[in-house]
């Protein structure tokens, strides 16, 4: 639906719903959720690498650390292991485990299912497994590298990694337990469980699936013998509603308790509506332009930094942005650790065009990929609109997600537009694709690193990432993230524009709902109503 | 050459009973078109320029992973061998594994078409049932206010874009009067009671005895199949009418009414009788349509059905759960075309 036809449905649908009567009601012990949930195509832990399936897992799967979702500020907090202790080298980390915990199942929680599940992620080399294999393991060695003994786990990793940068990645979905007596009671061809264990559950997390339907539905009940005691929540159901005017409507009838896609005009709808509250959340989603340093003219330091005067910020995040996305113009979103919160670059055409004569750049036609999606449109056609006014001609190309990104992998757009989300909740997720590309040739083809795919030479920042990430005093640590960044904004041929907010509108009766931030995904055994 | 041996070659070249030959004729053309609609679409999925392993590992993947994936998914051998091997897979009723949610595409087929096949057949009921008396009457009553009526009615259809007709209709009778059920195929308390048979909640909970859910049903499928319905009969009114005026104005009507026949008789026992085969065609059409599922509609009212599933998996490169759609779909068309020929049969004498 483009921008005309949303106002238009949005305006309607306000003028309706001044006349609407009774509405319904969910029963008091169900939440229902209306969201846009066909991104799932697994909920193996070891492979789910999605938002919705995420959220799917955070609550079904308990880590060995894990976000308290009352106090997220408070970082990693134990769940499965009760403490920890580190080496004295700093490469091993030694985990006590709860006792008491069971699975879903039944079985009780122990070391070695701890052990088993890190290693099955490694072995699977599925999507998510770089998250622990950067820390050294192999499909080869990870069976010496994590090891179980008696009630104790231990992980061993190549280099003294700062002991909160594991933790962290011991946070995100792959670092979930799963009960290996029933997954591997439904193993087949020797796949560890993993074909079974994408429809179905084997946790000891707040909740238990009961039913995934692809593109229709998530149902999951609570477990009464969860460690922080029973969910108030019995059941939730997290129903697919694409269409933004579809959940207000649900949601203002009182079909459903959360609608977590509304778009700008539908928030402010919904805001004004009786019984209705909208839940602000900060998330980690970034977006930013790139300029591949293949081609001539954007390579020029000059260039790169008009490049950044040429966004009207301001004016995007005020329109059709609104409350959507506010201006951030760090590679690392606010709330992580080392998050800086300068914001120096504004619409300045006058600048620009100094910028851009100072390096004897005229006449310049580029090409802008973006995938199809309304917001990132919006901001290229804004963008092109500014640069037609320093004489620089950019051409669109929207296409498919797979479209665009194939393009991009391949090093073969002039410019990038798009968003960046962190795989985990550490500063390294960010600064280990921004700012770090050890080897800038073709050959290397690292098409994981956001630096590799712009051709873009780092310029010593690859060291500094190198020597954060082993940085073990936590202020320290984060200041040398703030220099890295401070170095990434004037240098770098990334323009980060905005940082995401979610914005869920719900029912007033629903308190503690949390999407997780920018830190991790939503949680549902704290909700009440 | 013996008396036997001549009545023997005689046998040997009568020919084929023609029913037998049209079944033959008729199984030969449903295999080259299926075949050519496979061949076809499998190219077009390859050529295309979208990479369907980073579909499925995402662009977080390192490149083992990527590696391990393309060469699961075959794509390492000729597309020939891929072809062979997927012809193979779609006689034995496989149409392989969807590539994002990792489910076999005929499992996600039967759960999805079912949903589309009630909305659809409830859909095309309201259009025949409106829509040809409609026409009938618009031909007959040729400038009278009935006719102006039928033709804003089919206007309004042939123009109003669905999205807004959908949410329009959501408001106004789910938001405003609460007089049917909102977006989705249940309320959350009906959901799962019913065990799944036919995947048709509507057949299901009626096979089930269950009331309380096919009402519940019912008030959720009614707005969606009458707004397909109602584009279903802009179009079958309008054919209607054409058609029904072109017989009204042939020469065997007026001979008719010379004769002293009724008008009653003269419409509905000549005119409406001659337009039956053509009507076939255009119902044919119609109800295909809507088989093949309304994007739109599904998104509005979050209805899971085969349309949806088809744009989902080819923007996001799941091949294989395309051409099992696909597949599908042309076997609709050619199923509804064996059974309209099948009709004019019935009722056209001459193709007797």
């Amino acid at each position: 639906m483009n921008a005309f036809n949303r106002l238009l449905a949005s305006a309607a649908l306000g003028l309706a719903l001044t006349a609407t009567a009774g509405i319904a009601e969910t029963p008091a012990n169900m939440l229902v959720i209306a969201h846009r949930i066909d991104d799932i195509k697994t909920l193996d832990p070891a492979e789910s690498f999605e938002f919705a399936g995420s959220d799917v897992s955070r609550n079904i799967y308990m880590k060995l650390v894990n976000f308290d979702p009352m106090d997220l500020d408070a970082g990693y907090q134990p769940e499965i292991a009760e403490s920890w202790e580190v080496s004295e080298d700093g490469r091993t980390i030694t985990f006590m485990i709860r006792e008491g915990l069971t699975f879903h199942s039944g079985n009780p929680v122990r070391a070695e299912d701890a052990a088993w599940s890190l290693q099955r992620a490694v072995i699977l080399n599925k999507t998510p497994s770089f998250i622990l294999t950067q820390f050294g393991f192999t499909p080869e060695n990870v069976t010496e590298m994590i090891v179980a003994d008696g009630n104790t786990l231990t992980i061993t990793t190549d280099k003294p990694y700062a002991t909160s940068f594991v933790l962290n990645c011991l946070t995100a979905t792959i670092g979930g337990i799963v009960d290996k007596e029933v997954a591997m009671a439904n193993e087949v061809d020797g796949d560890m469980g993993n074909n079974w264990l994408k429809t179905n559950s084997a946790g000891s997390g707040a909740y238990k699936l009961d039913s995934w339907k692809p593109n229709e539905s998530v149902t999951i009940s609570s477990n009464p013998d969860f460690w922080r005691g029973a969910p108030a929540m019995e059941r939730v159901i997290v129903r697919h509603v694409v269409e933004s005017a579809s959940q207000r409507l649900l949601l203002e009838r009182g079909d459903i308790d959360i609608a977590r896609n509304l778009n700008p005009e539908d928030v402010a709808g919904a805001s004004a509506a009786d019984g209705i509250k909208i839940v602000d959340e900060l998330k980690g989603r970034l977006m930013y332009i790139s300029l591949n340093q293949q081609h001539p003219e954007l390579s020029k330091p000059e260039v790169r930094q008009a490049f950044k005067y040429l966004i009207d910020y301001e004016g995007m995040q005020n329109s059709f942005l609104n409350g959507q996305y506010v201006t951030h113009q760090n590679f690392l979103p606010q709330t992580y650790l080392g998050a800086s919160d300068e914001n120096p670059f504004s619409l300045n055409i006058e600048r620009a065009r100094e910028l851009l004569a100072e390096a004897g750049v005229e006449n310049l036609s580029i090409e802008v990929g973006v995938r199809e999606a309304q917001e990132r449109i919006e901001i290229a056609q804004t963008m092109q609109n500014a640069l037609a006014q320093v004489g620089i001609e950019m051409n669109i190309t929207v296409g498919t997600a797979s479209q665009i990104l194939d393009r991009y992998r391949a090093r073969d757009l002039d410019v990038y537009l798009g968003a960046w989300g962190p795989d985990y909740p550490d500063p390294q997720t960010n600064a280990g694709t921004f700012a770090y590309n050890p080897d800038n040739s073709d050959e290397a083809n690292a098409t994981g690193l956001l630096a590799w795919r712009n051709s873009w030479d780092t310029g010593g920042l690859t060291e500094k990432v190198d020597a954060a990430v082993i940085e073990n005093d936590r202020d320290t640590r984060a200041q040398m993230y703030l220099d890295i960044q401070a170095e990434f904004r004037e240098t770098s041929p990334f323009v980060i524009m905005f940082q995401q907010v979610e914005q869920s509108a719900m029912r007033e009766n629903v308190t503690d709902f949390s999407t997780g931030q920018a830190i991790t995904a939503a949680s549902y055994w704290q909700v009440t109503k | 050459m013996t008396a036997t041996d001549t009545t023997k070659e005689r046998r040997r070249r009568a020919p084929l009973a023609p029913w037998i030959r049209g079944t033959v004729l008729t199984l030969g053309s449903i295999a080259v078109t299926m075949l050519g609609l496979l061949f076809v679409t499998f190219i077009i999925g390859r050529v295309m320029p979208i990479d369907p392993v980073l579909a499925i590992v995402g662009e977080r993947a390192s490149q083992s992973t990527y590696d391990a994936v393309y060469e699961q998914l075959g794509l390492d051998q000729p597309l020939i061998v891929q072809f062979l091997y997927y012809i193979g897979d779609v006689l034995r009723g496989d149409f392989g594994t969807s590539l994002l949610n990792a489910r076999p595409v005929s499992e996600d087929i039967a759960r999805v078409f079912p949903a589309t096949l009630e909305l659809a057949t409830l859909g095309v009921i309201f259009g025949v049932v409106l829509g040809v008396p409609l026409g009938v009457i618009a031909a007959v009553r040729r400038g009278s206010w009935i006719d102006q009526v039928a033709r804003v009615v089919a206007l309004v259809g042939y123009s109003m874009p669905i999205f807004w007709l959908g949410l329009m209709g959501l408001l106004v009778f789910y938001g405003i009067l609460g007089w049917v059920g909102g977006p989705g195929r249940l309320d959350i308390f009906f959901q799962d009671i019913v065990p799944t048979r036919t995947g048709m909640i509507l057949v299901d909970s009626a096979i089930a005895g269950e009331w309380a859910v096919f009402r519940n049903a019912f008030s959720h499928i009614v707005l969606p199949a009458s707004l397909l319905g109602y584009f279903s009969l802009a179009y079958i009114s309008r054919m209607t009418r054409s058609f029904m005026l072109e017989q009204l104005s042939a020469e065997y009507i007026t001979t008719a009414r010379v004769k002293g026949m009724s008008e009653r008789q003269v419409i509905w026992g000549h005119a409406f009788k001659n337009i039956r085969v053509q009507l076939i065609t255009v119902i044919a059409l119609s109800y295909a349509n809507l088989l093949e599922g309304s994007v739109l509609t599904e998104i509005i009212f979050s209805w899971p059905g085969i349309g949806s599933y088809i744009t989902t998996a080819l923007l996001a490169a799941d091949m294989n759960a395309v051409l099992g759609g696909t597949v599908v779909v042309g076997l609709i068309f050619i199923c509804l075309n064996i059974f309209s020929d099948l009709l004019y049969r019935v009722f056209d004498p001459r193709s007797k």
